[in-house]
């Protein structure tokens, strides 16, 4: 039944087909080694991202790579229906959804004071009846200062602090800005922005624009933001020397009933920029006044329920689509980073950084 | 499993060749959506997770074409070891394509994200929400993968070996049916 061949002659024949052989698992093997990145060092992936938030900032165990300083929220968003028109999201249907949110500050010290900086965040994940979410994370500026991933590694890297003086070398971060005018609009606001004493009090951007698609298959790109109904100016919390002042306001303002936001949808026209989180839509575009958030209460993050939700800002529900912003799967891959390295820290297995103990505070 | 058939059965080679293309890309996919930050990442994710199911399903159906058509016999001269690694390494292929889906969806569930097959298909998680079982199954997935990765290199060059080297017909009772598998036979003899 078998092919018969003398000794020499199958030695003679098989060079070549030992050679392609060896051909072949070398194509495949180099074609997995290039697509996986191992043999394209250069290129920029979430890996490259989350480690120079490390370099930046230093590790801490446990915690968000950006963003780690932060509380958690449990609330609630009461739909008007508004936004039914341009959504077939369950979340816009008339009615309540559950949600678990997070205020925090940018940066990856989860014990760096309030007022170092002057932007917060909010994040939120609504849990919809049908079992599907939207995840949310939004900034207290309008825009963002760079619209590629790119930039915003170059920005990192431009910002990480010199060894010798703990502190960013300006030349470094004047030549980054100097290199990126699209910051203009971010610098511009940063230079009168202060860092607010309440989380009550801001308003807070999508940043990235989105796509709603309705029930006869009408897409509409928008953006949001959640507008507050606490205007006051905040307590003086912040001069008591409590470093931590953000999380006891919120505490004191939930003590005495809920916090109020409105859900502001925002309709692009034609031409307007959905893949630059650097530019501002005119402000005359159509807004929605989509519903009420409604905050009740807050817990700390080391033990409240967002302590393991990843803010994803591409979990979304039927009704709601990415659009074409580059920010947006760099951004949903680089959290998936920062959530794979922070649970491989909770599960305390091989390789994993360690907890330290909370520095003293400083007398 | 010892049969009298000197091929796979015609289902068995459709699956083999179908599912092989399937999985090849979905290695492809997987690693190439983990190393990027475009927007390549989210729809390699889009594949990723409807195909793995679809790949979960294949290969229930390929173990019962499996156990209805058991495969043909290993030619009789293959040494003792070579035989030993053609079986354990097909059952570790059988196992990874069953495993990898399941950890990949299991996985998810832990991390409590939604387990979306499209804009609007839901699957219902398959494991209680926990951040370290998240960990432990994420890590799984990547390893698990790689581990594939090897075996598949390893199945492949053993094929070649069979088709280019041994030319004992094991190659081609993956890739020709019964009769033109004897049509040609008597050719190929000296």
């Amino acid at each position: 039944m078998q092919e018969e061949l003398s000794a020499p002659e199958r030695r003679k024949g098989n060079m070549g087909s030992w050679a392609l052989i060896v051909a072949v698992i070398a194509l495949v093997v180099a074609a997995f080694g290039y697509v996986g990145g191992w043999l394209a060092p250069q290129r920029l992936t979430p890996k490259r991202i989350v480690d120079q938030l490390q370099d930046n900032a230093g590790t801490f165990a446990g915690y968000r790579r950006n963003h780690a300083k932060g509380v958690c929220v449990v609330g609630y968003f009461q739909s008007n229906g508004h936004a039914q028109a341009y959504s077939d999201a369950q979340v816009f249907a008339p009615g309540r959804t559950p949600l678990v949110g997070r205020f925090a500050i940018p940066g990856g010290n989860p014990y760096a004071p309030d007022s170092s900086v002057p932007i917060r965040s909010m994040a939120l994940r609504f849990a919809q009846a049908n079992g599907q979410q939207w995840r949310t994370g939004m900034n207290s500026m309008p825009v963002f200062p760079v619209s590629t991933p790119q930039a915003f590694y170059d920005q990192l890297k431009a910002q990480q602090p010199d060894p010798a003086t703990g502190k960013p070398d300006p030349a470094k971060v004047a030549a980054f800005f100097a290199a990126h005018p699209e910051t203009a609009a971010f610098r511009a606001w940063a230079k009168t922005a202060k860092p607010s004493a309440s989380f009550a009090t801001e308003n807070y951007w999508s940043l990235d624009a989105f796509v709603f698609t309705n029930s006869a298959g009408k897409r509409q790109a928008v953006r949001w933001r959640m507008v507050p109904e606490a205007t006051d100016t905040g307590s003086d919390a912040g001069s008591g020397g409590n470093p931590d002042y953000l999380a006891s306001d919120l505490a004191q303002r939930l003590s005495q009933g809920p916090l109020h936001w409105h859900l502001l949808v925002t309709l692009a026209q034609p031409g307007d920029p959905t893949n630059d989180a650097t530019k501002e839509w005119p402000a005359d575009r159509q807004t929605i006044d989509a519903g009420t958030l409604v905050l009740e209460h807050t817990e700390p993050q080391e033990s409240g329920p967002c302590r393991d939700i990843n803010y994803d800002p591409l979990v979304l529900p039927d009704g709601i689509e990415a659009s074409d912003d580059p920010l947006l799967p760099a951004r949903s891959a680089a959290y998936a980073v920062s959530y794979l390295r922070r649970t491989s820290e909770e599960a305390h297995l091989p390789g994993a950084a360690v907890a330290h103990p909370k520095p003293e505070a400083k007398p | 499993m010892k049969s009298d058939a000197k091929t796979f059965s015609l289902p068995a080679r459709i699956l083999h060749w179908l599912m092989a293309a399937m999985i090849l890309a979905m290695l492809f996919i997987g690693v190439g959506m983990v190393a990027s930050v475009s927007e390549r990442h989210e729809w390699l994710l889009r594949i990723h997770k409807p195909l793995g199911i679809a790949i979960l399903i294949l290969a229930v159906v390929r173990l019962a074409v499996r156990l209805r058509h058991p495969p043909p016999a290993l030619p009789a001269d293959l040494p003792a070891v070579q035989k030993l690694a053609a079986h354990a390494s097909h059952w570790l292929l059988y196992l990874l394509m069953l495993a990898m889906p399941l950890i990949g969806w299991a996985m998810l569930s832990a991390g409590g994200y939604p387990v979306m097959l499209s804009d609007s298909l839901r699957l219902p998680p398959i494991f209680p929400t926990s951040p370290v079982a998240f960990a432990v199954l994420r890590h799984m997935h990547s390893w698990f993968a790689m581990l594939l990765f090897l075996t598949f290199i390893a199945h492949m060059a053993a094929a070649l070996y069979h088709g280019l080297i041994r030319r004992d017909g094991v190659l081609s009772s993956m890739v020709r049916g019964e009769k033109q598998a004897e049509v040609i036979e008597p050719a190929t003899l000296p």
